[in-house]
């Protein structure tokens, strides 16, 4: 667990590990896997950090955190200072704490990185916010007088709240409108308990409505009402659309359809949002599938993979195309899952899922693939070879994308969107081609980040501000 | 929010209730329905709009007892609140003047079947409703039924009330008549739905049914809802309810309503064992 350190000269303290539950442990609970830094390791790895007058690692966070200077804060002992300095930029740092992929963002940039390991930002962040949440309780900034000005915005997803969270503090109504009956998007539905506590995401929602924020839940944009209605008849000043990219993708094989074939989306929401886990002291059931296979190789794969695993599986392999090298998701979470035992089955495409009389699904029929030349995107291109084999399962679950949800654009007057159905929208400003309508997060960019759709909601306020005269 | 202000039992295992649900009850059209989750535990479960009042701001549903939730809402009562009620949800029915239109309904479908017969028969079609159920006990909502349609035929298998037979039989000898029809709508268990598919493509009649797959979230999110339609994956909720029956797969739909049976079977032995909820003796509840 703990490295044993003893406080060394500064450069030659090492990265500072995060207290973890054990593997075997872990593998049969839904408990959060990382447990964060105390005290004590929050300022050794404080310790670390140069203070950079030129502080390369802001320019690798996408909301542009000011680094060197909270992680000052750490180290002279003051945390809920420092949890402040984050919030300046992040609204939800307990959460970006948590998923940000730290490795290929602010961590990655880090001059420390050149020689040994970068400063551990993402935990020390989660740290400061943690401490401040655990200790700070009761401060709420002050807020301004009611402007009269009123927004909307559809969906409950990181961009849609850290929107909200702009918005409010200037004074400005807004009320939220949730497809779902829990608040949070895929902090809710997607990412597991195990990597995210929902605690966490209800206690960063109740703050937003402690501010004034109006949530509806059980709201579907595009049935109840749509997007004009909410500006003709329920007279917003401006709409913001954060509805994700919720729609799944299948690979279109033979065989998807057979039971026991799940998205990694209603696996997800079923375990999750659902509590599945709990069954049946919850009523929603899911196949405890014995030999489970995932298609995929990014964040919802391993998510997947790791769920079932909890959820009672014997063995649970991932089939990807290429090669350990290329898997798109964060590197710790591919570690925790490689730890728990997730079997990899490499350089590998299903073909097809083979089926029982009785409609289930009793196995994959699979090509072996090879590395071929790079692609557009810089990765090597897996090739087919003319080696066939079959892996045997019961459960089979789909990881492999998620597309734009088609129902806020269709039922939206005048609302341009791109040829993969995502709304266009102005990255620096998310201002649509309809007047009076924002748009920002998965909607926009495709599937992405929490940080990523945090830094949208977070332009589109301020843009929206600008718009109404409010600075 | 979501009060349950009337509710009786119309049938053996079949309740009918009135929420007050204004937002839906105003955006609601024919052919849609809602997800709703009874406690904080439950399952997200959809349910026909059987009926909705805009002014008064309530809709009626109309459920079968078949399981934990649709048996835990059966003990619930007048002042009881749902927790959450989500909708309307799915595509409307195409209301149109087309001529006449052949509603037939089995068992519990005859609920889901009232807004849609009562969408026709506004909108000036001829209206004639066929409605089937095992056995007398078993017919509902005939006398609203009565109300929305031109012609009302009754059948039951055992022939204790109305024609002695199956709907099939019913549809079959009006087509047999020389009825000219214009549209076929069949809403029911899935067998009788195949059933009155297999008469209707014989005789070349565009067919409409409304499917049942298993839910979750109802926006199109998850894929639960998969059904086949004319060989293509279409989501239940978001591409449906209703589609060509002529198209539907309906073996594939079959299989995987069983998807759940083990669970589910565990999970109401174990309501069974301790039920919850309101257990009044009040004369509107269980
Ligand atoms: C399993 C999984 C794991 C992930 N792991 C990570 C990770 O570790 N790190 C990371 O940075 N990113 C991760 N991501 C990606 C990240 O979660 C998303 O990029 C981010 O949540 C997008 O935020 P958003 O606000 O745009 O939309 P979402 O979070 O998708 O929220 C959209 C909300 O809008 C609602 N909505 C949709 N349509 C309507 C409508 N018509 N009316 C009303 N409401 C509507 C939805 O119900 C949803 O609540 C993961 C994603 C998944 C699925
Ligand atoms: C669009 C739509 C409209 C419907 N309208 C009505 C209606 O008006 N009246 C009515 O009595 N029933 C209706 N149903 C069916 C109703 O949803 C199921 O009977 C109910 O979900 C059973 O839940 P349970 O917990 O009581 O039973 P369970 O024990 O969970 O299941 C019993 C049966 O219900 C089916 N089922 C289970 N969960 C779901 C789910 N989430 N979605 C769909 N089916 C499920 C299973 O295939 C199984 O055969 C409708 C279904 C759909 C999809
Ligand atoms: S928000 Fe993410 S990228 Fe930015 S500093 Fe925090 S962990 Fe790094
Ligand atoms: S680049 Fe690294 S060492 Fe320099 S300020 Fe940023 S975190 Fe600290
Ligand atoms: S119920 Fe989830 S997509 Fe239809």
């Amino acid at each position: 667990m703990t490295e044993q350190v003893k406080p060394a000269k500064k450069p030659k303290v090492p990265r500072q590990k995060m207290p973890e539950q054990s593997a075997v442990e872990r593998a049969h609970n839904f408990y959060e896997v990382a447990l964060g830094y105390d005290n004590d390791l929050a300022l050794l790895e404080a310790s670390r950090c140069l203070h950079c007058k030129k502080p390369v690692c802001m320019a690798g966070c996408p909301v542009e955190v000011d680094i060197p200077d909270f992680v000052e804060m750490v180290k002279k002992g003051d945390y809920i200072g420092a949890a402040w300095k984050v919030k300046e930029k992040n609204s939800l740092p307990r959460i970006a704490g948590r998923v940000c992929p730290q490795e290929s963002q602010c961590e990655a940039k880090c001059v420390l990185g050149k020689k040994g390991e970068p400063c551990a930002i993402g935990r020390l962040e989660r740290f400061v916010a943690d401490y401040a949440a655990v200790h700070g309780e009761g401060k709420m900034p002050e807020l301004p007088k009611p402007t009269g000005l009123r927004v909307g915005v559809v969906g409950s997803g990181p961009a849609g709240l850290t929107l909200a969270g702009a918005l409010i503090k200037k004074g400005v109504a807004v009320t939220v409108f949730e497809a779902l009956h829990e608040l949070g998007g895929v902090l809710v539905y997607g990412i597991p308990e195990f990597r995210l506590p929902k605690a966490i995401v209800r206690s960063e929602v109740d703050e937003l409505r402690r501010m004034g924020v109006e949530f509806k839940t059980n709201w579907v944009i595009g049935r109840i009402e749509t997007v004009d209605d909410l500006l003709e008849k329920r007279k917003y000043d401006a709409v913001f659309i954060g509805s994700g990219a919720g729609a799944p993708l299948f690979l279109r094989i033979p065989g998807e359809n057979l039971n026991g074939v799940y998205s990694a989306n209603e696996f997800l929401t079923r375990a999750n949002l659902m509590k599945a886990y709990l069954f049946p002291e919850n009523d929603t059931p899911i196949a405890k599938g014995r030999r489970v296979v995932v298609f995929g190789g990014g964040n919802v794969a391993m998510d997947s993979a790791r769920s079932a695993l909890r959820l009672g599986a014997e063995e649970v392999t991932i089939v990807y195309r290429r090669t350990m090298e290329e898997l798109p998701a964060r590197s710790e979470e591919v570690h925790h899952a490689v730890e728990e035992g997730i079997k990899f089955q490499l350089l590998t495409a299903p073909l097809n899922i083979i089926g029982n009389d009785a409609g289930w699904a009793v196995g994959i029929h699979c090509q072996k693939m090879t590395l071929g030349e790079p692609d557009a995107s810089g990765r090597r291109r897996p090739v087919p070879t003319e080696e066939y084999f079959d892996i045997e399962c019961d459960t089979v679950i789909v990881a492999i994308g998620n597309a734009a949800n088609p129902l806020v654009p269709s039922t939206t007057k005048a609302l341009e969107t791109n040829k993969w159905g995502n709304i266009v929208a102005d990255l620096e400003s998310g201002k649509t081609s309809k007047d009076r309508v924002w748009a920002g997060g998965d909607i926009v960019t495709g599937a992405a980040t929490v940080i990523l759709a945090m830094g949208a909601g977070r332009k589109a306020g301020l843009s929206m501000l600008s718009t109404f005269g409010i600075s | 929010m979501f009060e349950i202000l009337e509710k009786e039992r119309i049938g053996p295992g079949v309740n009918r209730a009135v929420i007050s649900a204004p937002e839906i009850a105003r955006a609601h059209k024919p052919g849609q329905f809602i997800i709703l989750r009874t406690h904080e535990q439950g399952e997200r479960i959809p349910l026909t709009v059987a009926d909705k009042d805009a002014e008064k701001g309530t809709i009626t549903l109309v459920w079968q007892e078949v399981g934990v939730t649709t048996y835990f809402m059966g003990t619930m009562c007048v002042g009881d609140r749902l927790q959450d009620l989500c909708g309307p949800l799915g595509k409307p029915t195409h209301v149109d003047k087309i001529g006449t239109v052949v509603g037939i309904g089995g068992g519990i479908g005859v609920a889901p079947l009232f807004p849609i017969t009562k969408g026709m028969h506004d909108a000036g079609n001829h209206v004639i409703t066929i409605v089937g159920a095992r056995t007398e006990g078993l017919l509902i909502m005939t006398e609203d039924m009565r109300k929305v349609s031109d012609e009302l035929l009754i059948a039951t298998d055992d022939g204790s009330f109305g024609i002695h037979g199956f709907v099939t039989q019913v549809l079959q000898s009006l087509i047999d008549k020389g009825t000219k029809i214009d549209l076929c709508v069949a809403i029911g268990p899935v067998p009788m739905m195949r059933a009155v598919v297999n008469v209707t493509k014989a005789a070349k009649l565009p067919t409409v049914v409304s499917l049942n797959p298993i839910m979750v979230d109802g926006t199109g999110m998850c894929g639960a809802c998969r059904v086949e339609v004319g060989g293509k994956t279409m989501f239940g909720c978001v591409d449906g309810p209703e589609f060509d029956g002529h198209e539907v797969d309906f073996d594939l739909l079959m299989k995987r309503l069983a998807m759940y049976k083990g669970s589910e079977l565990i999970a109401l032995n174990q309501f069974r064992e301790s039920p919850r909820g309101c257990q009044c003796t009040f004369p509107g509840g269980a």
